[in-house]
């Protein structure tokens, strides 16, 4: 294992050094696809993000796939209603090992303006986990392109041996999720209790 | 444009037992309607549709209203028997006013640039008399928001074609927009509760406290 110094000392000699995980990491996080839908006006702008102005192509995630099976990224952009929740997991677990989640906006990471309607799941992280949350109502290009960023350092660091290797390359890791069924006055379950921990609140 | 007075008149005359009543609308826009038997209902409105002078042509709005029951209290003055002498002693009597559902249709008549025309029709009550006539054959626009109204009142339209639910699952069974609806206990995690909120996430909680 080559240590940082002789890796940049190397480098100022013309040779290149690298890792297979450092190689395979660059190669993901610079072709991450994301599955092409949207669930409410956050679409808008990640629509807006995918275009000429903000150009997500520079990072190399413009290819938005319309089909799960070719998709690495689920960005939920909007609302998620209980009648859509079954189908946003479904589309979830379709999709192939390694996969990532973005929550764009107020409502996909917790029910937003919508929280207390009785049609509005509160935050998609009950159901599926989320590796990047994005405030905002809706948030900006800017925003989503910095979430887009934050996944690239996260895959960057992600191992592929060890203790605490990615978890595709682990087989004890879920890769599906439960999907919820309609109930006759809610979703059963309301929530994955085994994804889903309701956060402890601090309050001085 | 005719009144609604006079829609009323010359439907009395051409429908038996009409059963209309003008109601009026204290609030600042003032736009009065009339309740209408379910009964007569259909033929009122083709009656207004047919007419030369009002001709509606438009159904722009259909939505419902709970009217839950309620205890009115009505303060009386009886005589009564006191120490021998008749005396007058204000009493409170409480009337248990029946609770009912009422869909509101609003009209519009476009070759006459008038409107709207707003007719209201009530159930019997809010339980097992919820069926009113549809009006989707007459105005086909009627047919989603009918399906609305249903989902959300739990209103039943007769004659209606496709009387499914629209915006809810078909498993759901609760009727959202109605005044006594309780929606689902997912009140895990709420950072920042105040009235209501707040004491669904204490009962949540039962008694442990997460606003403090």
């Amino acid at each position: 294992m080559l240590d940082d110094g002789l890796k940049s000392e190397l480098s100022k000699q013309g040779i290149v050094t690298t890792t297979f995980e450092e190689i395979y990491n660059w190669g993901r996080k610079n072709s991450i696809w994301p599955l092409g839908f949207g669930l409410a006006c956050c679409a808008i702008e990640m629509i807006a993000v995918s275009m000429a102005r903000y150009d997500l192509a520079r990072f190399g995630a413009e290819v938005f796939r319309p089909s799960p099976r070719q998709a690495d990224l689920m960005i939920v952009a909007g609302t998620v209603t209980k009648k859509m929740a079954p189908q946003v997991v479904r589309l979830y677990n379709q999709m192939p090992e390694p996969k990532y989640v973005i929550a764009m906006g107020a409502c996909a990471i917790s029910g937003g303006p919508f929280k207390q309607g009785y049609n509005v799941l509160k935050g998609i992280d009950r159901f599926i986990p989320v590796d990047v949350h994005i405030p905002g109502c809706p948030p900006r290009p800017e925003a989503l392109i910095h979430a887009f960023m934050t996944l690239q350092e996260k895959i960057g660091r992600q191992k592929l041996q060890g203790e605490n290797r990615a978890p595709h390359t682990r087989s004890d890791m879920p890769s599906e999720f439960e999907v919820p069924q309609y109930g006759a006055h809610d979703l059963t379950p309301t929530k994955n209790t085994q994804e889903w921990v309701p956060p402890v609140i601090v309050r001085s | 444009m005719k009144s609604l007075e006079e829609i009323i008149k010359t439907a009395g005359h051409s429908l038996e037992k009409a059963g209309l009543e003008l109601i009026d609308n204290p609030s600042p826009c003032g736009e009065r309607s009339i309740l209408v038997d379910p009964s007569s209902f259909l033929a009122l409105v083709e009656l207004m549709r047919d007419d030369d002078e009002i001709g509606i042509d438009y159904l722009s709005n259909v939505t419902g209203v709970d009217w839950p029951e309620k205890i009115v209290k009505e303060k009386v003055k009886v005589k009564e028997m006191v120490d021998g002498k008749e005396k007058e002693v204000a009493q409170t009597i409480e009337n248990n006013v029946g609770g009912y559902l009422e869909v509101i249709y609003h009209f519009y008549s476009v070759q006459h640039k008038s409107g709207p025309w707003t007719l209201r029709m009530r159930t019997g009550d809010r339980e097992e008399k919820v069926t009113l006539p549809s009006i989707t054959p007459i105005f086909q626009s009627a047919d989603f928001q009918e399906r609305e109204v249903f989902d959300l009142y739990g209103i039943r339209f007769e004659g209606h074609p496709d009387l499914r639910r629209i915006f809810m699952w078909d498993e759901f069974e609760d009727y959202p927009m109605r005044k006594d609806y309780e929606d689902p206990d997912d009140y895990e995690y709420e950072p920042t509760p105040h009235k209501k909120v707040l004491v669904r996430t204490q009962r949540h909680y039962e008694g442990n406290d997460p606003g403090k």
